[in-house]
């Protein structure tokens, strides 16, 4: 395994993205240290390489990202995973709004909390079916406008004070599927959004997803999957009978 | 069930005398308006079907058709004519949004046909374009404000990345999926054969039209349809549409009936599944949101590739622009309200936007006025319906125009307004594979070929009559327009004269 170390520090995105791009031809593993903030870490590599970050990534990290796995050992800023097609990203911390837009392939894992519109717009391809799991809770309008992959939410640090989930989750999900350990209540379910019964297959999904959590990062406890519930969309093309041609 | 109040809008009226029962119109209509009884050896037609496209009227061997709106009157009413009527008939009975298709057809001015152009006469001699070399060349992309050359006169100023048309038209976005594969297929070719670009429209790149990379504009809208590396790289651009001209603060839904396993594969979403763009995009609330969405691509694409932004015209469009500029975007589109659309709400594409042409000359003014007007290209879209509009626009101020309607009628549409029923009878908008191979690509792209071919000399001519050799000198020069029949207001915002100033 071949790595290189770049120090990041005060230079730009537009510099690091182009020393980043040049490293991954001839190294297998990357790691970026001191960043501070910097824009679109490891979009456009379509290279399956590892990328660790020390530091706090800017918005879009991995945008339109095929094939790289990023590890970031801090919180990170919104929108990761942007319209990504292929890699993972693990962020050993929370991270804000939009993580996930319109991903269509790839993971990430984020072992906090998510901000608003999480997985928004996430789709799915043939094989390409994307995921996203949170180990802490999630902001408003989780999986809106979801058309495909699924979103774990394992709420292990969920509390009365810092409910599982945020309001409208949902709200325009017409694919995919949303697991949450535990249930949304009903006044916080988008009207897109229905329960649906858990079976033996969700269960062993979910399971392998739990056992990727633990594995990246450490986690020891247990996490049982007997009080989880699934969410799906009320109906797949939603808006068939909403328009009348004139 | 009640009995439906809407009467036909169009009725078929059929010459027994020249018609010979040879069943081609019932072949030809996929709304099945024409119906053969065989007990009487007589073609029947149910009006209320017809849309009017006239693939009947057309194909009719004995010339024995003819459609004409339906004579049927209401009593006279100018604000409650037979349209708001039935309009709350078919509202009443479904409950649904009313939904057209193409650009609006209300009698709103048409700035295009109040603007006259300039010649030259004794004092500056006209040029022409059949002996004289005439430049049509455009190139769309931020410039820089200066050029520095070394010593030895070699340019050292790094040029930001351009497209380069050879006449300053581009075939405006059409997704695959609100058109067909014969259609897109005949815009690539045309883009190709005349250098000039197509635009790929939010629905991905079909694989068998890389090919025409050189000639493409790839989109990104707000539902990243087929959006991934390869994509962003395919095209010599990349547009990000923000609004269009024909739905401005609406997105669009390509419903899932129209997703086959072709723009399944494109769109890269399940067959079947409704493809939902969002009306914003929801990464972007402000001008530095849309900055960041624009450098996340040219990241993605290492600088390489313009990038540009569409909007819609609305009200505050000048300061809108003057964002986008400044947000590093390579160019502006701006669609006019006129734009088509293979299906929009029918109150927004009738009642939301403002004329392109005023839209145009604002925005062309804030960015002089600003200093900023090299740092990106406009185009003008959202009814360009010939040259002469053409040669307006860049009067006005534009670098290039977007065609998108014209093209497509270049090719057998009719302006029926009925795209998004799927059931185009000329095989443009449609995904149905027995009417798709209606369209012949290898003659509508030649239909495109001719028509901008023709567009491009008279231009020249234009051009040459003005004693003006290159459309460059042409761009903003607003002293060639003088406005007819304008109030001074229209006037001011459009800065030019009255005919006979």
């Amino acid at each position: 395994m071949k790595n290189i170390n770049i120090e990041v520090g005060l230079r730009t995105a537009y510099d690091i993205n182009k020393e980043m791009k040049k490293a991954a031809e001839s190294n297998d593993t990357i790691t970026l240290k001191n960043v501070l903030g910097q824009r679109f870490i490891g979009s456009g590599i379509s290279k399956e390489i590892k990328i660790k970050i020390y530091g706090v990534p800017g918005n879009d990290l991995g945008a339109y990202m095929d094939g790289p796995e990023i590890e970031v050992f801090s919180n990170v800023q919104d929108a990761i995973g942007n319209t990504m097609n292929k890699g993972s990203i693990i962020v050993h911390g929370s991270c804000g709004d939009t993580a996930g837009y319109a991903m269509r392939g790839g993971e990430i894992f984020i072992k906090e909390n998510v901000g608003y519109r999480v997985g928004i717009h996430m789709k799915e391809y043939l094989d390409m079916k994307p995921a996203i799991v949170i180990g802490g809770t999630a902001g408003d309008f989780l999986g809106e406008y979801m058309a495909g992959g699924v979103i774990i939410l394992l709420g292990l640090n969920a509390s009365k004070k810092q409910p599982l989930t945020g309001k409208f989750c949902g709200t325009g999900i017409h694919g995919g599927a949303i697991y949450v350990n535990g249930t949304i209540e009903s006044h916080k379910l988008g009207k897109e959004l229905k329960p649906v019964k858990m079976e033996q297959k969700d269960i062993s999904l979910i399971e392998n997803y739990i056992k990727q959590y633990r594995k990246y990062f450490k986690y020891e406890d247990e996490i049982k999957t007997d009080k989880f519930s699934k969410y799906m969309a009320v109906d797949t093309n939603p808006y068939k009978k909403m328009y009348i041609k004139y | 069930m009640s009995i439906s109040l809407i009467t036909p809008q169009f009725e078929v009226l059929r010459d027994e005398k020249k018609c010979i029962q040879c069943k081609v119109c019932v072949k030809q209509c996929a709304n099945e308006v024409h119906r053969y009884d065989e007990e009487d050896n007589v073609v029947l037609a149910d009006d209320a079907k017809c849309v009017n496209c006239h693939r009947c009227v057309v194909l009719c061997p004995t010339k024995a058709l003819k459609i004409r709106n339906n004579s049927l009157e209401f009593r006279d009413n100018a604000n409650w004519n037979g349209k708001a009527i039935n309009e709350i008939f078919i509202q009443a009975e479904t409950g649904g949004i009313l939904l057209s298709s193409m650009g609006n057809p209300k009698p709103f001015p048409i700035y295009w046909d109040k603007m006259l152009l300039n010649a030259s006469q004794v004092t500056n001699p006209s040029i022409d374009p059949l002996r004289e070399p005439m430049e049509t060349k455009v190139m769309i992309g931020r410039k820089p404000k200066k050029l520095e050359f070394d010593k030895k006169g070699k340019l050292i100023t790094e040029i930001p990345p351009q497209i380069e048309l050879n006449m300053p038209i581009m075939f405006s976005a059409m997704s695959y999926g609100s058109i067909s594969k014969n259609a897109h297929e005949a815009l690539a070719r045309a883009a190709e054969k005349l250098g000039i670009v197509y635009n790929t429209g939010e629905g991905g790149l079909h694989k068998d039209f890389y090919k025409y990379g050189k000639n493409t504009i790839v989109q990104v809208a707000s539902g990243r349809f087929g959006v991934h590396l390869n994509y962003l790289e395919a095209g010599v651009a990349i547009e990000i549409k923000m609004g269009q001209g024909a739905k401005p603060g609406i997105g669009g839904h390509l419903p899932g009936i129209k997703v086959g396993e072709d723009v399944s594969a494109t769109r890269m979403i399940p067959v079947g599944a409704d493809a939902i763009s969002p009306a914003p995009h929801h990464d972007i609330y402000s001008i530095e949101d849309l900055s960041q969405l624009i450098f996340s691509l040219k990241e993605a694409t290492n600088y390489k590739k313009p990038v540009l932004v569409k909007i819609a015209a609305v009200n505050n469009v000048a300061a809108i622009a003057s964002g986008i500029a400044r947000a590093g975007a390579d160019a502006i589109i701006i669609d006019g309200f006129r734009g088509g659309t293979g299906a929009a709400p029918t109150r927004v594409r009738d009642n939301v936007g403002i004329p392109i042409e005023l839209a145009l000359a604002a925005v062309d003014q804030r960015l002089r006025d600003e200093g900023i007007r090299n740092e990106v290209s406009i185009v003008c879209a959202g009814s360009v319906r010939n040259s002469s509009d053409i040669v307006k626009a860049i009067a006005l101020g534009a670098d290039a125009v977007y065609i998108g309607s014209a093209a497509l009628i270049a090719i057998g549409c009719h302006m029926c307004h009925s795209c998004s029923t799927g059931k185009c009878n000329w095989g443009i908008a449609t995904q149905e594979a027995e009417l798709v191979k209606r369209l012949n690509p290898d003659l509508a792209y030649q239909k495109l070929v001719n028509l901008l071919s023709a567009w491009n000399h008279e231009i020249k001519e234009m051009l040459g009559g003005m004693g003006i050799n290159a459309i460059d000198s042409l761009r903003g020069n607003r002293l060639m327009l003088r406005g007819v029949g304008l109030n001074q207001k229209e006037l001011d915002i459009l800065g030019i004269k009255h005919a006979g100033e």
